[in-house]
């Protein structure tokens, strides 16, 4: 069955990207697309794109992984370039087709936003999906927002909704693809007719799998309560996230990069990028 | 009578991946009239095969023939053979989705185009089938026991009125009692309806005291083909596959090497019974 | 000898809704589990005896009757909620269903699951998942996502997460019912290292008889009572008690009982085949000597 989705592409390894703390990789992700959107010029592009291909090398990631990662966004980018390439207007006319006019600023512009766009893929899927598991991601997540906790935020309650859902996902979509298969075993048809006909035939895939997730939840609902399961008051972890130096020397490294970039933009103007 | 048949199938899934698994490896069967068992471990192949009798799975070479004509010919076929070869899924209960019992029975048969009419006479067959009580036709199936609900799914493709009925693990999770009556019931419509049955299933001493032809899958391949007497007797070859024989059988061949040999087709007790009484009465 | 858990009168009913009537689960059930012992409550689906469980785990309360777990009262109305996450700590329980009762996407983090929630310190939990998942078989697995495993595989995480928890008495209610022969096994070798080699006190619910038959006692519940009690030899001995109750024998016992029936002196407690083949040849011989 192909339903078995590559869910958040996780790959085994154990780089220096891998073994990084998940709070310090948030903090450095979200810094790095603000990085990333304040660079303007070629120069701050290229020591961007310098440096990301600086992470992929560190994380030992295949480009191949990579590239099958960028696929998904192929048509935003290909639109946005097309987008910017016909409706630019600047200096040097390069093809004049009476309708459009494409200049060689508009095809600079362009290529530096898609360049954008697919650092902005990379760099984050190198920090967050590729080397970090989503239970990491979520214990990170709940740990850099535990002090909201004392507001009276549930972090907890949500942090476990997510561990919870992170682990039925793919038995949900496994039970999806049971399911189907029996309706279709008794004639049900997916393909064919007409919209409302199509959204009819939904009907005996999904009231079966509410009914079972339903089910599901009860179960487990029940099962926690026996493992001594009363929400987060007085529960510890096994895995304490202890922030090493590197964690620390990645933080800052990020930042100078984000400070650096200022100053090139300041210092350094070129031909900027616009959007 | 009509016929299923296998020529020359293999079957890979996710071709081309590095996951790419070989669940069925040249495999040429044919399954006509009354009850065969299929039995295997998890992973042997035997649920991949079930898919392909009615469509659900292509196979990767091969062809699937129902009555001499290849099924994936045309898109219609399949459809068609889904109708013709009618299959229960592990634990069907899960699927059942209407609002009543009875409109869940009469989804195959409205998928097929039948009259109202045909509907509901072909629905209250299925169900005296099953053994649905008459009273919970209108309750909903979510309302009812557990054995009950896979009552009403077997209903619901019996209802379809298949030539073959094809059904993976139908006992799984049920009780000694709820065993007999699901397995027994499926015999005696097979029998009264003239309609051939497939049953998966792990349990070999279900398998021995229902079936009357046994197919033993390992690895993807079928490694035996024959009558229960025939199966059983390579008791050895059985369990070197890691595969389990009727407790009953063990007993024989346990016997035997006390000098009291009640030869190597045991697999029912009441058949050791019988042939053990007529050695110590001589 | 000390009791684990002891259950006095235990009644129990279902409250119909509808034109659903009233179904009293449980009637006048008692009986106690020795500690280190290895109980099998057999009974068809119906029988009471998964609502015996959940009363057992107090996931229900009974309609009246008492429940003791090591001594303490665990029915009425002065149990408080300290009561109950204190008798959790000492007994667990392993359900049916292996998917739904795994709670993370990494089996470590699962197995971790129960002793965070006990607030352990990490690297006592650390060391007990270690352990739980050498005894269960599944180190090797730590890292593993769950939904990739066989069920037998994720039953023995799921007690993992038990054991883990250092409780003295498991409960295993239908835990094999869902799995192949396979996963049976791994499981009920899995139950019985932990019984006869760590001295957990095990219950279990089941309706396959092979394994009734290799617990110290059995328990054989019908129609919300206990029909019967005793030794897998003493219940299996006498076959139509449990055929009418919906169950079957084992084979051998079968076996052995008709051939009681045709006139053959044998006994009936033996639910090894070597056994069984002994047994009767022995009986068939002494009759041939007999008859000459």
């Amino acid at each position: 069955m192909k339903m078995d989705i590559a869910f958040g592409q996780y790959c085994e390894g154990n780089s220096i990207l891998h073994r990084l703390d998940p709070r310090a990789k948030l903090i450095i992700s979200i810094i790095y697309i603000v990085v990333l959107f304040l660079a303007k010029n070629v120069f701050t592009f290229a020591l961007l794109t310098l440096t990301t291909m600086a992470l992929v090398i560190l994380s030992g990631i295949s480009l191949r992984v990579i590239a099958g990662g960028l696929k998904p966004i192929l048509f935003i980018a290909l639109f946005t370039a097309i987008i910017n390439i016909f409706f630019f207007t600047g200096d040097t006319l390069l093809v004049d087709l009476k309708i459009v006019k494409i200049y060689l600023e508009g095809l600079f512009n362009a290529g530096l936003i898609v360049l954008r766009i697919v650092l902005l893929i990379v760099s984050t899927s190198m920090f967050l999906t590729y080397t970090t598991t989503p239970l990491a991601l979520t214990d990170g997540m709940e740990r850099l927002l535990s002090p909201l906790a004392k507001i009276g935020v549930p972090v907890h309650d949500f942090s476990m909704m997510m561990t919870i859902a992170l682990r039925f996902i793919p038995t949900l979509i496994e039970e999806t693809g049971k399911i189907m298969n029996a309706q279709k075993a008794r004639g049900a048809d997916f393909t064919s007719g007409g919209l409302i006909k199509r959204a009819r035939a939904i009907i005996p895939i999904i009231i079966p799998l509410f009914v079972s997730a339903f089910r599901r939840a009860g179960d487990l609902a029940t099962a926690m309560e026996c493992r001594c399961y009363t929400g987060g008051a007085g529960r510890t972890r096994m895995n304490v996230l202890h922030a090493k130096w590197y964690d620390f020397a990645f933080v800052l490294a990020v930042t100078a990069l984000g400070a650096a970039v200022v100053l090139m933009n300041i210092y350094l103007p070129g031909y900027t990028v616009t959007m | 009578m009509a016929e299923i048949k296998l020529c020359d199938v293999n079957y890979i899934y996710n071709k081309g991946t590095p996951y790419e698994a070989h669940a069925l490896k040249n495999i040429n069967l044919t399954i006509g009239e009354g009850i065969t068992g299929i039995i295997g471990h998890t992973g042997s192949g035997k649920s991949t095969m079930v898919q392909l009798f009615n469509g659900l799975a292509k196979p990767s070479s091969g062809s699937v023939l129902l009555d001499g004509r290849d099924i994936w010919e045309k898109s219609e076929r399949v459809r068609e053979a889904r109708f013709r070869a009618g299959l229960v899924m592990q634990y069907p209960e899960y699927q059942l989705f209407a609002n009543t019992v009875y409109e869940d029975i009469a989804f195959g048969p409205r998928n097929m185009g039948l009259s109202e009419d045909e509907v509901n006479k072909r629905v209250i067959d299925a169900a005296r089938f099953a053994k649905v009580p008459e009273g919970v036709m209108n309750r909903s199936p979510f309302d009812l026991s557990g054995g009950q609900k896979r009552r009403v799914a077997l209903a619901g493709v019996i209802a379809m009125r298949p030539e073959f009925l094809i059904l993976d693990e139908p006992a799984a999770g049920l009780d000694p009692g709820g065993r007999r009556s699901i397995l027994g019931g499926i015999k005696e419509f097979g029998k009264a309806s003239g309609t051939s049955v497939i049953v998966v299933s792990h349990s070999m001493e279900d398998m021995a005291s229902y079936c009357d032809r046994i197919i033993v899958m390992a690895s993807g391949k079928i490694i035996m083909d024959g009558t229960p007497a025939q199966v059983f007797s390579r008791y050895n070859e059985l369990i070197g596959v890691g595969l389990d024989v009727p407790q009953i059988t063990r007993v024989a061949s346990a016997l035997a090497e006390h000098g009291l040999d009640i030869g190597r087709d045991v697999y029912t007790v009441g058949y050791a019974a019988g042939k053990l009484s007529e050695l110590f009465d001589k | 000898m000390e009791n684990t858990i002891e259950v006095k009168n235990l009644c129990f009913t279902y409250e119909g809704y509808g034109d659903v009537p009233d179904v009293e689960a449980l009637h006048d059930v008692s009986f106690t589990v020795e500690k280190g012992s290895f109980t099998a409550i057999l009974g068809h689906n119906g029988s009471g005896k998964s609502t015996l469980a959940s009363v057992l785990c107090m996931l229900s309360e009974p309609a009246s009757g008492e429940v003791y777990i090591n001594g303490k009262l665990m029915t009425g109305e002065d149990v408080t909620d300290e009561d109950v996450f204190d008798a959790r700590r000492r007994v667990g329980m392993v359900f049916q269903n292996p998917d739904n009762q795994i709670v993370a996407s990494v089996v470590e983090e699962d197995v971790a699951f129960g002793c965070e929630n006990l607030g352990l310190p990490p690297a006592e939990i650390r060391r007990r998942v270690d352990d739980a998942l050498e005894c269960v078989g599944m180190r090797k697995y730590a890292r593993h996502s769950p939904h990739k495993l066989s069920g037998g595989q994720k039953q023995r995480v799921a007690i993992a997460g038990v054991i883990a928890m250092k409780r003295d008495c498991i409960i295993f209610d239908e835990s094999t019912a869902m799995l192949d022969p396979m996963g049976r096994r791994e499981v009920m070798e899995t139950i019985e290292y932990l019984n006869k080699v760590e001295g957990v006190t095990v219950i279990l619910i089941t309706h396959y008889m092979e394994e009734a038959a290799r617990a110290d006692r059995v328990i054989v519940m019908n129609g919300g009572r206990v029909l019967t009690t005793g030794t897998p030899g003493e219940v299996f001995s006498e076959p139509e008690l449990l055929w009418d109750a919906d169950l079957d024998v084992p084979q051998t016992t079968e076996l052995l009982y008709r051939m009681k029936k045709a006139g053959l002196d044998v006994r009936l407690d033996i639910f090894d085949f070597e056994e069984c083949a002994a047994e009767i040849a022995r009986a068939v011989k002494k009759r041939q000597s007999e008859v000459k």
